[in-house]
């Protein structure tokens, strides 16, 4: 047969490598929701018929585009999925580890794709070499009740289902279950509220077998669905959840035990081989991992499409994928906008100090102003549209816990809050690898061996929690394990050892300062090396990469307890408030989001304590810092009379900045100072700040690690990190 | 004459295809569904001189839609093209039984899919 064109860089295309980017994502989600499942039971069939369609939908369309091998995957995943969710196969966990491993291999199949633009960039290996059978463990023959479905079940339903449909339907008969139909009637104008509504309030009771529709009704208008349900609950519930619907129902097949409410003694047991967590009372019942929700009311059927429908993304998402670059171009034309109205403001200001048309200029202010907000407006909807929920990374964090603590022999629990908390989406983009680190370490070195736990009187199964939450104009990431706790007479070992600090230095360090020395070079706890932290990125790495998008990362832990990472992220990089100063004669940009407060300064305030310039704030002592000297240029201008202090605040350190004036605050979007500059450490960027003038934007994080480096030098040389 | 199609596919993409691919060589208009749920929704409304639909669906299978089709008083002769990955033996005969005209195993050209589509409609060997 002829492929279609290799190299197709139509909109089709891009359809494809879009929706199949979405395809892979929530085959990720539903998976590592499966992986959940079933450590605490039976996963939910619907879910595993989820990621069987995934892959079946992504092998449709890999082959329809030429991508072969990508589609020889998803056809080897499909054939897999297929066995377990027909049960020939049971889903174990080294199972669920080769499905992750596999989505994996798409995801780096699908960036190849993308980035070369070519469907055959990459010919990813199989899935895995061994046979299904060995990827999953074959199911040991159960106790099956031998039943003729044919006997039992009207043809008319039988004929209209699927392979699946009919094996959950056969299942849950062998288990004894119940079968109703539940007939209702639909204006077809509103279907998908209406379905949905139903589709909640059944699907706690049991197992939705089918949909099936008729036009009994005659009218064109109305629909009449059969929903083909297999019951788990009393009748009664049955009846209490199809209230106040215009609802029949009529049973098909009577079950042969009691609904679980009223007896679970009578419930079969099946046998079943390979599952290693231990199984709830009804291994099929399919409850076990469908959150319950709240009996829905008459009023709310119509508003409430998407919960449900949050497995089966594809049918309901509205979203659209743009490339960041071009976001960051939109940004770009912002903020030139924004010199061009501070512009169009000094001319209408000019204007209305002339003699003349002053109506004229009343007017060019009144539009001016009209202008300046719809220009914020534009600016907040694109840095809206650069948000996302931290969540997406946290599905890449969750594959990679798990595939972790595995190889390790540690069962550890990934603890997700927050998830929804939005980032912009270069910060999140740059923190996965940090964030990776991080829990690598604390599975690594964090989490004890089970064993160990034990007899720490912990449970076998360690945590490690990631919680995420927006507090001002900053993102709070916390990385919480409760394993065993940072050792701080190895990591001060390690750094002497590493000739950072000599044994006499080490003595007076206080624990914060210790703690914060697993932030250089090398320094490490583990006596050894083992595979996983022995990559030659240490947390050195991690530090720099977050100061480098203007973070900080801070460490506290206590023996025995834990360890908690606390990363703080500004919300957003492309577009910054700033508080403009002047030194001798230049503007400097500091970003707001570091600034806590700015006094008026007179001499006469000005201590020095041992060589070095302080005040005191509020009781507490402030130290200072001119900026001027700091960035060693000889000052022109006289000093003025009155100066002004910038008290600049990150994590737990403040510094105050001497500058001669504050010149305003102002939006700015920060330009990079390109190739050349790049050591320029203490600024972020130059920008713009109108009549074509420039201004560098200070790093504040650089500038109060910087000072307080040197500051220590003096007293004793260690370099201080946090 | 302007003849016109339905596509029932849950990934857009498939359905962009197929609809690109009708739309290129015949003089048409293409609706698409996403759902089965969508597609009875758009049938009483349109009158289509074929149907394509996948078979793996949720909610509603084609299965179901060939029948649903089939037992209309209005489009019940609508010539029913199945596209599926669908390998099962069982399923492809199902739908035979069931009524669907044609069933075509993903992947396919675009120039299969306008044969497929020009063949089974009435009167199609005049045409194209």
């Amino acid at each position: 047969m002829t492929k279609p064109k290799r190299r197709d860089t139509s909109k089709v295309m891009k359809e494809f490598l879009s929706e199949a980017q979405e395809l892979v994502e929530s085959l990720s989600r539903n998976l590592l929701n499966i992986d959940s499942a079933l450590k605490a039971g039976e996963p939910d069939p619907d879910m595993i018929n989820e990621v069987f369609r995934g892959w079946h939908t992504l092998k449709g369309l890999a082959s329809t585009f030429g991508a072969e091998a990508l589609a020889k995957l998803a056809h080897e995943e499909e054939n897999l999925l297929d066995e377990i969710r027909l049960g020939r196969i049971d889903l174990t966990a080294d199972a669920l580890d080769s499905l992750l491993e596999s989505v994996e291999t798409a995801i780096r199949a699908l960036n190849a794709i993308d980035a070369a633009g070519d469907v055959n960039a990459v010919a990813p290996a199989g899935a895995s070499e061994a046979a299904p059978a060995a990827r999953g463990e074959a199911r040991a023959a159960q106790p099956q009740i031998d039943i003729d479905l044919h006997e039992m079940v009207a043809p008319e339903v039988l004929e209209v289902l699927t392979e699946f449909e009919e094996h959950r339907l056969r299942t849950n008969l062998q288990q004894g279950r119940g079968v109703y139909r539940v007939r209702t009637r639909f204006a077809l104008q509103s279907i998908d509220a209406e379905l949905d509504a139903i589709k909640r309030r059944l699907k706690p009771l049991g197992e939705i077998i089918t949909y099936l529709p008729s036009t009994e009704s005659g009218d064109p208008d109305l629909l009449d669905i059969d929903v083909i349900l297999v019951l788990n609950e009393s009748l009664d519930a049955l009846d209490t959840a199809l209230e106040g619907l215009e609802a029949k129902r009529e049973q098909i097949v009577a079950p042969r035990v009691q609904p679980r409410d009223t007896s679970q003694t009578l419930q079969p047991k099946p046998e079943r081989g390979g599952a290693a967590a231990p199984k709830p009372a009804q291994p099929a019942g399919p409850l076990s991992s469908v959150p319950v929700l709240a009996e829905p009311r008459a009023d709310a059927l119509v508003s409430s499409r998407s919960r449900e429908q949050g497995a089966s993304l594809r049918s309901v998402s509205q979203s659209v994928r743009v490339d960041i670059g071009k976001l960051d171009r939109l940004m770009n034309v912002v903020g030139e906008l924004n010199i061009i109205r501070t512009a169009i403001a000094k001319v209408s200001d000019e204007l209305r100090t002339a003699m003349g048309r002053r109506d004229l200029a009343i007017e060019l202010h009144r539009v001016t102003r009209g202008f300046e907000r719809r220009l914020a407006e534009m600016r907040e909807g694109i840095l809206e549209v650069r948000m996302v929920p931290i969540g997406q990374m946290f599905d890449r964090l969750s594959r990679m816990t798990r595939k972790i603590s595995r190889s390790l022999g540690k069962e550890v629990h990934l603890v997700i809050a927050g998830a929804d908390t939005e980032v912009d989406k270069l910060i999140i983009e740059e923190l996965s690898d940090p964030l990776m680190h991080i829990i690598r370490n604390s599975i690594d070195h964090g989490v004890e061996e089970p064993s160990e736990r034990r007899d720490a009187g912990k449970p076998d199964v360690g945590t490690v929690a990631l919680t995420a939450y927006q507090k001002g104009n900053h993102v709070l990431i916390e990385i919480e394990d409760d394993g065993a706790g940072i050792d701080g007479e190895r990591i001060v070992a390690s750094a002497v050892q590493r000739g950072f600090l000599t044994p006499e230095q080490a003595g007076s360090l206080s624990e914060r300062e210790i703690l914060s020395l697993v932030f250089l070079p090398g320094v490490t706890t583990a006596k050894e090396a083992t595979e996983l932290s022995g990559r030659g990125v240490g947390m050195d790495v991690v530090k720099t990469n977050i100061s480098s998008l203007g973070g900080v990362v801070e460490v506290q832990s206590e023996i025995g307890i834990g360890t908690k990472f606390t990363i703080t992220m500004p919300v957003t990089l492309a577009i910054i408030p700033a508080l403009l100063v002047s030194v001798d004669g230049d503007t400097y940009a500091v970003p707001l989001n570091t600034v806590a407060e700015a006094l008026i300064l007179s001499p006469a305030d000005v201590q020095s304590v041992m060589g070095a310039e302080v005040m005191t704030l509020r009781g507490k002592t402030l130290p200072l810092c001119r900026l001027d000297r700091f960035f060693g240029r000889p000052r022109v201008e006289p000093l003025p009379e009155i100066s002004r202090v910038v008290v600049a605040s990150l994590g737990q350190r403040r510094l105050g900045l001497i500058v001669d004036n504050l010149v305003g605050q102002q939006d700015v979007v920060i330009k990079s100072l390109g190739e050349s500059l790049a050591d320029a450490g203490c600024f972020t960027g130059a920008t713009e700040i109108g009549d074509q003038r420039l201004s560098l934007v200070l790093d504040t994080v650089a500038i109060i690690e910087e000072f307080f480096a040197i500051g220590d030098e003096a007293s004793r040389p260690l370099p201080v990190v946090g | 004459m302007t003849s016109s199609y339905l596509v029932v596919d849950d990934s857009r993409a498939m359905r962009a295809y197929v609809a690109g691919a009708l739309r290129s060589s015949l003089d048409c208009r293409v609706d698409e569904a996403s759902s089965g749920f969508e597609a009875l929704r758009l049938f009483p409304r349109g009158t289509y001189d074929a149907v394509i639909a996948d078979i793996n669906m949720p909610d509603i299978n084609g299965f179901e839609l060939i029948r649903h089709l089939r037992a209309s008083e209005r489009q019940g002769g609508v010539p029913i093209v199945i596209i599926s990955t669908q390998t099962s033996k069982r399923d492809v005969e199902r739908a035979l039984e069931l009524g669907a005209n044609l069933f075509l195993r993903k992947p396919f050209t675009p120039e299969e899919i306008v044969r497929a589509v020009t063949s089974c409609r009435p009167g199609a060997e005049a045409s194209s």
